[in-house]
């Protein structure tokens, strides 16, 4: 019985809460002009994936996340994995990376404009480099914390420094190395939205923004929804990806 | 000293090198620009006050944000970690909300808010809010059921509760929510100024990029770098220095 009723309860409150939402904008509590009711915000959606509208721009906008993630994750683990094997190479890149690491991600759009010019390749490396940052320290975390006595068996068992990196040190990083990627997933879904408004390129972000010079309120909460879903989705996939992929962890899932 | 020596090295390195690529006709100077010519315009800047300018008004949208988003999210998340129910309760309505990205609003803050302070520090309030309230959630959660119970065999009110309990003993994880928070702010706002808001240093990068000044592009860049780097360590030592009687208090 209990376990029902706390889903219950949460399904409620949204409830209420879009409830509230409904009656605020019909009773016109907030100027409608910018306020549009659940209704009309779910309406506007429904359109777009009735006229196919919404896949284009959808669709652009999840591959420049993705490219742009992706490539941060390669090459973070990369360089995590080379600055935490050694003492000088971390004395070398932490300082700096400590100083790049606030740095905030859109700042560099516009000196990557003036060096790419307004494309996709640009997008994805602002996206790239905003994103690589919890993922490097993820890594070199991940890897510098392996476990001494592991080390001394795969020496004991002569293992090569291949097969140490890739069946004792990467398997140890892997946790460390998923938690940064899904700061990163976050990241990168803003920075490539911000990235669309600011350089036009066809995405949600833009139709976002072009929706807003045109006063169509309803359009943007139907953007928001897309954003806000996107970014579940994505989420939720990675996490389903990393229960999979961390399934041997004795500590994990189980409490 | 040897951690700050080798710490410099690459940052220098990299640089004489770009200012030689440049000079050497490798990297366009239209969007490369050159270390040196960048620190010039980063002095000019400084000098003419536009720098000094931009930065308070970008500071003051941030910490106007920062301060709403701290407000609501320590109130609600004290609540919400007293009472286990009303989380629960909750619990989806924020999981549905909060991988809204913060960017997504500034459409919507736009038309409530015009081209204003507000404008940013809405966005920025929003973005800070999740980080507080989760850590503040988490904090009061974590305190010591047996001061809890004293609570209680004292008769407190809830607001006593509140005050005179929850808040003392969840500050140091309070704290560490506001400071995530105030980089979130910063991050926020300056992005909130590049893609539409005309202030602050957000802008000023635009107007500069815009206009194909690229040493001044790079100056601001360095400078947000600096400023949000100083921001960060300034808010490590303050934190130290508030916290020192829960430190000294606990053993060990």
């Amino acid at each position: 019985m209990k376990r029902f009723l706390w889903p219950a309860a949460s399904l409620g409150f949204l409830a209420a809460a879009l409830l509230a939402w409904k009656f605020a904008a019909d009773a016109k509590l907030i100027n409608p002009l910018w306020f549009p009711g659940p209704g009309r915000s779910a309406g506007v959606l429904v359109d777009w994936v009735r006229s196919g509208e919404l896949w284009d721009p959808l669709g652009k906008t999840v591959w420049r996340m993705l490219a742009g993630w992706l490539a941060a994750s390669v090459v973070g683990v990369a360089l995590g994995a080379a600055i935490a094997s050694s003492r000088f190479a971390r004395e070398l890149f932490e300082p700096s990376a400590e100083f790049l690491r606030p740095l905030p991600a859109s700042a560099i759009l516009p000196p990557a404009i003036l060096v790419l010019g307004f494309s996709n390749s640009m997008i994805v490396f602002v996206v790239a480099f905003g994103s690589i940052w919890p993922i490097l320290l993820g890594a070199i975390h991940g890897f510098k914390s392996v476990d001494t006595r592991l080390i001394e068996v795969a020496r004991l068992l002569r293992l090569s420094r291949r097969d140490l990196a890739f069946k004792i040190s990467l398997p140890n990083a892997l946790p460390d190395i998923f938690a940064g990627m899904r700061v990163s997933l976050a990241i990168a879904l803003i920075v490539t939205v911000a990235s669309e408004m600011l350089s036009s390129q066809p995405g949600v972000g833009h139709l976002m923004l072009v929706a807003a010079r045109a006063f169509r309120s309803a359009d943007i909460f139907a953007g928001i929804l897309v954003l806000g879903m996107l970014g579940f989705v994505a989420n939720s996939a990675l996490q389903k990806l990393e229960d999979r992929l961390l399934a041997w962890r004795p500590a994990h899932g189980g409490g | 000293m040897r951690r700050w020596s080798l710490g410099a090295t690459l940052p220098l390195a990299l640089a004489i090198l770009w200012e030689w690529l440049s000079r050497a006709g490798v990297l366009s100077e239209d969007g490369f620009s050159r270390p040196s010519r960048a620190a010039a315009a980063a002095l000019r800047a400084l000098a003419d006050g536009t720098l000094i300018e931009q930065t308070l008004q970008t500071f003051s949208a941030a910490l106007l944000g920062l301060t709403v988003a701290a407000v609501a999210g320590v109130l609600l998340g004290t609540l919400l970690g007293l009472f286990r129910s009303l989380e629960r309760a909750t619990a989806l309505t924020v999981d549905v909300l909060r991988p809204v990205p913060s960017v997504a609003l500034i459409p919507l803050a736009l038309l409530v808010f015009g081209f204003s302070r507000n404008m940013s520090a809405a966005v920025a309030a929003f973005a800070c809010f999740w980080p507080v309230l989760i850590i503040t959630i988490a904090a009061v959660r974590s305190i010591d059921p047996r001061l809890i119970e004293v609570g209680r065999m004292l008769g407190f009110s809830l607001r006593e509760r509140i005050w005179k309990l929850a808040l003392p003993a969840a500050t140091p994880g309070i704290f560490v929510g506001i400071r995530v928070a105030a980089g979130i702010a910063i991050v926020v706002t300056v992005t909130s100024e590049i893609v539409t808001n005309p202030r602050g240093l957000g802008y000023g990068m635009i107007v500069a990029q815009q206009s194909l000044q690229a040493d001044l592009v790079w100056a601001t860049l360095l400078w947000i770098g600096m400023v949000g780097w100083l921001c960060n360590w300034g808010l490590a030592c303050l934190e130290r220095r508030c916290l020192r009687w829960y430190w000294m208090a606990r053993p060990g």
